[in-house]
């Protein structure tokens, strides 16, 4: 694995090698002058030719086909009476009734109230982190301490969301270390696992334990990519530490700094699943429920297939307008933005 | 980031030549050193503080977790009785097994997928191949949703087997995009002379391909492994108690704190904390000893190139 470290870095802007229609052109050897009449082939002449691509594509064609636009289609149910026994055929067609009890459901609207809560603290507390950390890291002038720091900041976000919480709760649980730490110096008990109050709170600082180091391998690559003339040429100008972070660091990380954030807005309504529904019990639904949440407790647990798949379908199509209209924005920044990478060039 | 391709390299370039000081940076000031240094040590620890109080706990006794008030950094007597209970077999050692086979079979096959997919649709005027690739990258944008996921699962009759841990998420569209576009950045020259002497699409990708990839496959399987060994969820909605794996078996044990096993089998019945404890250091061994071989390709910055173009 070490003689190849030339080629393990994929450069971005993936479409810089040998054009393949010109290549294709070559083989067999026939004359180079064929070059360009690749796309002429016939249909059935190019099947022929790519028939081991073609075979290499199917099975996982047929896994996103299967396990992401059938279901895609299943969404119907949000408009049935959907009984398991009856199944989709014969479940009663119910409109829009799903969708009108969905907005007077007390619960509906909690569910979206603390997502946004936690989405919006996180948006707040969290995206900052990476950047600070990444910023810290960038000026350590030792590269082996550089990336034993990195190591060890990058280790939480390859531990699962059910040891996280555990691994909390035995810090942070009535048990743990923390509330002793804080009876000792005589102030109150304060189990932050079952606190509602807290409980957004607790999900940021988890996210930012498990995630906070991770998020700033972007952010170092963008600080990589600084010209570092600028640098140079600011501090022979005269200029100190604290204006070359303002006039040149920032400025040149400034446009992935804008392009995260927009896309962060574009998730709001989007909570980590998992690390919700293993602490969703600790405070009860009523600051623990999120969108996600609720269709999963309303739905699979309770039975109420139709009125749930309707949260779920709601929230998945302004998911993705706000995702889309997201990209969008990063686009009139002049930004590439996430979805275009690979589609086209 | 006009020009990513070049930015990267030269960004790489730096990272190697960064251990002295550029010339025109001035030395900072010892105030400055110091806390920059004591910021770096309290990072670290916040990261690894949690990590190593669950890994000493499980080795202390209950006598000793209950005089320090649960905080024991140094057991003063270390015991592996927590390990010993688990490993006599039961419960925590089947669920082990289990999920040592599901993240090995599961990260196999996701790989197999992921390459051969990656590798076809690396071929530009593919019939339908730029269809093939927005089917593949639209699921980015877009959750079908849990209710429709799990009756899908259920139609497929695949409730109760081990298959529904692994093929809802057999492939994701972001790994798929990470290997293609390494394939795309390989040097296309030596495959065209392959061709050239005869070679077909299935020999270039197996004998030529493969072996300059040994990199980016590992950080892919990494993620397919990691995320088959924490997945919870799935075995939650999908298996009954004698099928789970580890994580589910620390869902219930430790954090629900349930009683562990048949009350017929010699377990005890509510776990201790250290037992608690050891479930959790023993379901983090693999990531801590994988962790290091791979970190590297991270710090390197295999994956920048990928996230984003």
């Amino acid at each position: 694995m070490s003689s190849n470290s030339q080629t393990l870095t994929p450069q971005a802007g993936t479409d810089v090698g040998i054009p393949a229609p010109v290549a294709e052109g070559r083989r067999r050897g026939r004359p180079p002058a064929d070059a360009g009449q690749g796309r002429k082939k016939s249909l059935m002449a190019r099947i022929r030719r790519d028939k081991v691509m073609l075979l290499l594509i199917a099975p996982g064609f047929l896994y996103f086909v299967v396990f992401h636009y059938v279901p895609l289609a299943g969404n119907i149910i949000a408009f049935l009476d959907y009984k398991p026994y009856l199944g989709f055929v014969d479940s009663v067609w119910v409109g829009l009734e799903n969708f009108a009890a969905m907005f007077q459901d007390g619960a509906f609207w909690e569910a979206l109230r603390n997502t946004l809560v936690i989405t919006g603290l996180q948006l707040a507390l969290f995206f900052p982190v990476p950047i600070c950390l990444a910023l810290l890291l960038n000026s350590i002038v030792s590269n082996r301490i550089r990336k034993f720091v990195q190591s060890v900041v990058y280790l939480p976000h390859f531990i699962g969301w059910v040891i996280i919480v555990a691994v909390f709760s035995e810090v942070l649980g009535a048990t743990g270390a923390v509330p002793h730490l804080l009876e000792s110096l005589g102030l109150p008990r304060f189990d932050a696992m079952t606190t509602p109050g807290f409980f957004p709170f607790l999900v940021t600082i988890q996210s930012i334990w498990k995630d906070a180091g991770w998020g700033t391998i972007i952010f170092l690559a963008a600080l990589m990519n600084v010209d570092q003339e600028l640098y140079e040429a600011a501090a022979v100008d005269g200029a100190n530490a604290r204006h070359r972070l303002w006039h040149i660091t920032l400025p040149g990380i400034m446009p992935v700094i804008i392009l995260l954030l927009i896309l962060n807005l574009g998730s709001i309504l989007s909570v980590g699943f998992e690390q919700i529904v293993l602490q969703r019990d600790n405070v009860g639904p009523g600051a623990g429920e999120v969108l996600d949440t609720y269709v999963y407790f309303h739905g699979i647990q309770d039975g109420q297939w139709g009125p749930a798949a309707a949260v779920g379908l709601v929230k998945g199509i302004v998911g993705l307008v706000l995702v889309l209209s997201a990209n969008k924005l990063a686009h009139l920044f002049g930004q590439e933005g996430v979805y275009s990478n690979g589609k086209s060039k | 980031m006009a020009n990513p391709s070049s930015t990267l390299a030269s960004g790489l370039g730096r990272l190697k030549a960064k251990d002295t000081r550029p010339i025109w940076m001035e030395k900072p000031k010892p105030a400055v050193q110091v806390s920059k240094a004591i910021a770096l040590v309290i990072i670290c620890f916040l990261a690894l503080y949690p990590l190593l109080a669950v890994l000493a706990t499980s080795l202390s006794s209950q006598s000793e977790i209950a005089n320090n008030n649960g905080l024991v950094l140094f057991p003063k007597e270390p015991t592996f009785a927590a390990y010993q209970t688990i490993f006599a077999g039961g419960v925590v050692t089947d669920a082990l097994i289990r999920s040592l086979l599901i993240t090995t079979v599961g990260t196999a096959l996701s790989v197999v997928v992921t390459v051969a997919m990656a590798y076809g649709l690396t071929r530009r005027d593919l019939v339908g191949g730029r269809f093939f690739l927005m089917t593949a990258l639209f699921t980015m944008l877009f959750s079908p949703g849990i209710i429709p996921s799990f009756l899908m699962v259920k139609e497929l009759g695949l409730l109760d087997s081990y298959a529904a841990l692994v093929l809802p998420t057999l492939m994701s569209a972001f790994n798929l995009v990470v290997v293609r576009s390494f394939f795309m950045n390989l040097p296309q020259e030596l495959f065209e002379a392959a061709k050239i002497d005869g070679a077909g699409d299935f020999r270039i990708l197996v004998q030529m391909v493969l072996p300059l990839s040994r990199g980016v496959l590992a950080v892919v399987g990494l993620f397919y492994a990691v995320g088959y060994w924490n997945a919870f969820f799935n075995a939650m909605l999908y298996l009954n108690d004698d099928k789970w794996p580890l994580s589910m078996i620390l869902r219930q044990y430790v954090l629900l704190g349930q009683p562990m096993g048949d009350s017929a089998v010699a377990e005890i019945a509510v776990p201790s904390q250290a037992i608690q404890m050891a479930v959790v250091v023993i379901s983090l061994i693999p990531i801590v000893i994988v962790f290091p071989f791979l970190q590297r390709y991270f710090t390197k910055g295999v994956l920048t190139g990928a996230i984003k173009g």
